[in-house]
Order: C-alpha cells, then structure tokens, then sequence
C-alpha cells in the first residue's frame, strides 16, 4: 500500500520535473543558425585558436585544413601538369603551348621564366571530390583551396571552371607563331642534315612530336 | 436565448441559426492553424531549435502551407478496404468534434445551444471519435489499423470511466449539467473555480484538495481520449505505424488531424468550463464583460492546449499495461474517493 502511494507520488513528481525541464528549454537560446543567412563560426579544434581564414561576415572563419572550391591563380601556372597527373577522377584539364624564344613574353608571377602557355585550365567540380591531392605537386603555389563551399549551379555544365584568360586569337597568334618557329627549325634541321647527312636529327624529332601533343 | 447575442442581431431564424453554426466553424479553422504552428514552434522550442521560419515571417504560414500540400496529396483507398466504412471514418471523427462545439459557451453572450444537458452532451459527442477510429483502423483491412483501432478503443474505454466520474462530481457541485450555469456558479474571484473548491464558507478548504486531485485525474484522461502523447499508444509510430490512420492519405488524413485538434479544444474548454470558471475573469467584476468573457475563456482553453503540447515534448509513449495499470487502478479509485468526498461536501454545503 505504501509502495502505491509513493509510485503515484512519484509519478506525479518526475512529470512536474520533466515539464520544468522542457519550460525551461522552451525559453533557452536556441542553437540553430540560419544558415544562408548567417554561416556558423566554426571552431579549429586542434590548435584552440580561430582558424587561419580570418573571414569576412558572410563566410566566417574556416578551419586551415577545410577543402572547398579550389582557385588556380593562372598567373602563378607554369603548366607542369602535376595537378592534371595527381587527381584521382581527372577532373582537371590542362592543355599548354610551347613558348617559343623569341617571343616577348611576361614571366610568371613570382618571376620565372614562362616556359608554357597554359591555353587551356578546367577543373569540373561535378567531378572533383576535394581530395586536395592537386594542392601538393604544385611547384609555383598556383593552385589552391579556397573557402568557398557553397556554388552550386543549375546546369551541370556551369559545374565546368575555365581558369585560362587567353582568348582565342591569342591562342591561335601563338599556334601560328610555334608552327612557324618549328618549320623554321625544321627547315635549318633540314639543311643541316643535307650538310651532314650521315648525322639523323634525333633531338628535333622528340621535340616536334611533343609540340604536337600539346 | 439570453445567452446568444446572434439572435438578438439577427431577426430571421434560419440565417442567425447558420450564423450560429458558421461561426465556431470559423473558429475551429482558426484555431486548427494555430494550434498545428503552436505545435511546430513549441516542439522546435522545446529542442532548442527554431522550428519553420522561411513561410512567412518567422514560419508563420508554415500551417497553411501544411494544410494545402495535404488536400493537394493523392486521396489513396486500398483496394481490399470496405470502402463506405473507410471514407466515412473521418468524417465521423470530424463531425464528433465539431458537434461538441454546439455547446460550448465562449462567453456569456454566446452559446450555440443552450442546452440543460450541455455537459452530457458533451461527453457524450466526445465519445463519438472512438467510432470513427474503431471504424477506420477495422476498414482499412490492415493489421496496424486494427491494432491502433483496438488499443484507442480500450484506452478510450478505460479513461471514460474517471473522466465520467469527475463530471458527476462538478455537476453534483454545480447542481446543473447546463454548462452556463456551471459557469456562473463559479463566478466572482478564482478562489470560486472548482479547481479551487467552488464557492463557499471558510471550511471548503477540506474540499480543496479533492478538487486538485480531480483536476488532475480529468486532465490526465482527457489527455488519453484525445489520444495525445503520453497516451498516443494507438498511434504508436514506433510499433504500429501510424495505428488507425495508416492507410489514409491527402484530406481525409487532414480530415482525422483537424479532428485531433478540435477534440484538443474541446477537452481544453472542457477542462476550462468545469475547474477555471469558463468566461469568468478570474479578478471578480474587473475585465468582465462578453468581450472580456470570450477572451478570458480563449486564453483559458489555449493555455490547455499549450499544456497538452507541453506534456507532449516532455513524457515518452506509455506502454500499454502501464496505460491499463494508471487507468484501472490509480484514476478509478481515486475519482470514486473525491467525488464522494466532493458529493458529501456538496449536501452538507
């Protein structure tokens, strides 16, 4: 009989506890942020400080090992090709030109030699799976990760990012401009062999073949 | 008809009469909009979360919105079902809890019926739900209906018997089943609710707590019949789908929700009419008036349904033995024990 009276009595506290509780969360600050809106603050966990992306309002801060949209700075780009090589699902895409010497050209960024003209640079982000194994290889620091992570499209093809700024004419100005450095070479390569003719013109050849390729 | 300011308005009988029935209609649509938003912001709240904010200006329409994508949805009948049994279900839960607004005093200037069995009737027409649910959950032709069907049944059966009980004992207190006049036996300060004892001498705190303890044992059987959490074992998602109402879909699903809101306001009026002195100010004459008195009867009522919504993101589901166990055992014997305490105190009064 005691047991009956106390279960009851209990039963009757514990909801009156729980109702407390739930009117006190009622009127609690409530965690959700509204994202488009306002982005969360994300904390970097391991160093215990803001990250190292000081943000601007709308982004916030993002931690220095996120992995977003990547950036090429095509200024930067000597056109090695590493990143095409280390991607994983061959979501980058890079075609090049060969500089040829008597141009005048305008070295890179960080003041190299332009040996490439980087005629073509797309990353399809449908593809990319921001595995970051692109950032590493880069020898000039061209490519990197950004702290962009919202772009979605609605076209799948707008997916498509063309990095290089070289127009068509340009590019066509430089085909035309190595296709005749070469038949010139060639045709130096030429009388040369016609003067030596036992020596065969080995180094021309690879050279030719790979100006074809690219 | 003193207690019905349309008839006054309106001198042709049968417009004033679909004046009567169109206006608690209205009502109850207004009222389903925001208990469902209630619903939504008081369970994000409870969570610490928002809740919908994008329709309208903090989610505001979110209801509306909620209510036109199910009238928009494919009305589905399953083929193996009884078909006249399944489409008539809801609408006989629906036509249960609208019929209880009938009674329903808003204030002292308007009652639809006036009735002198008003808390009979009521009780009465809440009880109707059970046969729309008994009847979807055996149409549906499908074992979790069934089964819903079958424990709402044994619920609603099991927690008439307090809830009835508790009536007795107002109406024995009240002297009246007519819902006006148990409202006006508790007019004056909120010391004359019957929550508090009713009217009367210095001594009626002996009285007082019987009357919290049946506030209580109504609260929480009227919280079974409308089959809310912790006591929505027929609609157990966990166990048995969605109970009754699994095979229903687009309006006639909107029709079984709109259903479980009315009957929420109707216990919460219910509650309101027998233990907080309805449209009564609870500060004696000040704020009172037939303005007043539906304003103060709306807040009464809303802050019940508050609570049923409270207590709905607050308990777990009982099991259904302890649901047995608490009806049988606990409410029965304790409302039999205060209303013959409260039967006593109302002959010696």
């Amino acid at each position: 009989m005691k047991d009956y009276f106390k279960r009851i009595w209990l039963g009757i506290y514990t909801v009156l506890v729980g109702m407390n509780i739930t009117l006190r969360h009622l009127f609690a600050k409530k965690v959700t942020n509204q994202y488009p809106d306002r982005w969360h603050p994300i904390q970097d966990k391991f160093s215990g400080s803001r990250s190292f992306y000081k943000g601007d309002e709308k982004h916030g801060d993002i931690p220095p090992n996120s992995r977003n949209r990547i950036f090429l700075d095509i200024d930067l780009c000597n056109g090695c090709m590493g990143c095409a090589r280390a991607c994983p699902v061959n979501c980058i895409t890079v075609e090049t030109l060969k500089v040829v010497p008597g141009d005048n050209v305008p070295p890179l960024k960080d003041g190299s030699k332009r040996g490439l003209w980087v005629t073509k640079y797309e990353i399809d982000f449908a593809k990319c799976c921001f595995c970051s194994l692109c950032i590493d290889p880069c020898p000039t620091h061209a490519i990197t990760m950004t702290p962009e992570f919202e772009y979605s499209t609605y076209n799948r093809k707008d997916l498509v990012y063309r990095f290089s700024v070289m127009t068509e004419e340009e590019i066509k100005e430089k085909k035309e401009l190595l296709a005749k450095f070469q038949a010139e070479k060639k045709k130096a390569a030429d009388e040369k062999k016609a003067k030596e003719t036992k020596i065969p013109a080995k180094d021309n050849d690879s050279e030719q073949k790979e100006a074809d390729e690219h | 008809m003193e207690h019905n300011f349309i008839y006054n308005l309106i001198n042709s009988d049968i417009v004033a009469i679909i004046a009567i029935i169109l206006l608690p209609l209205i009502f109850v649509l207004i009222y389903a909009l925001i208990a469902i938003l209630g619903e939504l912001k008081i369970a994000s709240f409870v969570q610490e979360r928002l809740g919908p904010m994008r329709t309208g200006p903090w989610g505001i329409i979110q209801p509306v919105a909620e209510v036109v994508k199910l009238i928009q949805k494919e009305d589905i009948t399953p083929a193996a079902a009884d078909k006249k049994l399944f489409n008539l279900a809801p609408y006989i839960m629906f036509v249960g809890a609208f019929a209880a607004f009938a009674v329903i005093p808003f204030g002292p200037a308007f009652v639809p019926a006036d009735i002198n069995l008003g808390l009979f009737y009521l009780f009465a027409v809440g009880a109707f739900a059970i046969i729309g649910i008994v009847m979807g959950g055996w149409a549906s032709n499908n074992k979790y209906s069934l089964l819903g069907a079958m424990r709402s049944a044994a619920q609603i059966i099991s927690y008439e018997i307090p809830a009835g009980v508790a009536l007795l004992a107002i109406a024995s207190l009240a002297g009246s089943l007519n819902l006006n006049e148990i409202i006006e036996s508790q007019s004056g300060w909120f010391w004359n609710w019957y929550l508090f004892g009713g009217d009367g001498p210095i001594w009626k705190i002996f009285v007082i707590p019987f009357t919290l303890i049946l506030f209580i044992i109504f609260l929480v059987s009227t919280l079974a019949e409308t089959n809310r959490t912790p006591f929505d074992i027929p609609e157990g998602e966990s166990e048995i789908v969605a109970g009754y109402h699994t095979e229903y879909s687009g309006i006639k699903f909107a029709m079984f929700f709109f259903a479980e809101y009315a009957n929420m306001f109707v216990v919460s009026a219910l509650i309101t009419i027998l233990f907080l002195g309805g449209w009564n100010s609870p500060f004696g004459d000040f704020m009172s008036g037939p303005i007043w008195g539906a304003f103060w009867f709306i807040l009464k009522a809303f802050f019940f349904v508050f609570v049923q919504i409270w207590l709905r993101w607050t308990l777990p589901r009982l099991r259904v033995d302890q649901l047995m166990y608490m009806g049988w055992k606990v409410l029965v014997p304790f409302s039999f024990v205060c209303f013959f305490a409260i039967a006593f105190w109302a002959m010696v009064k």
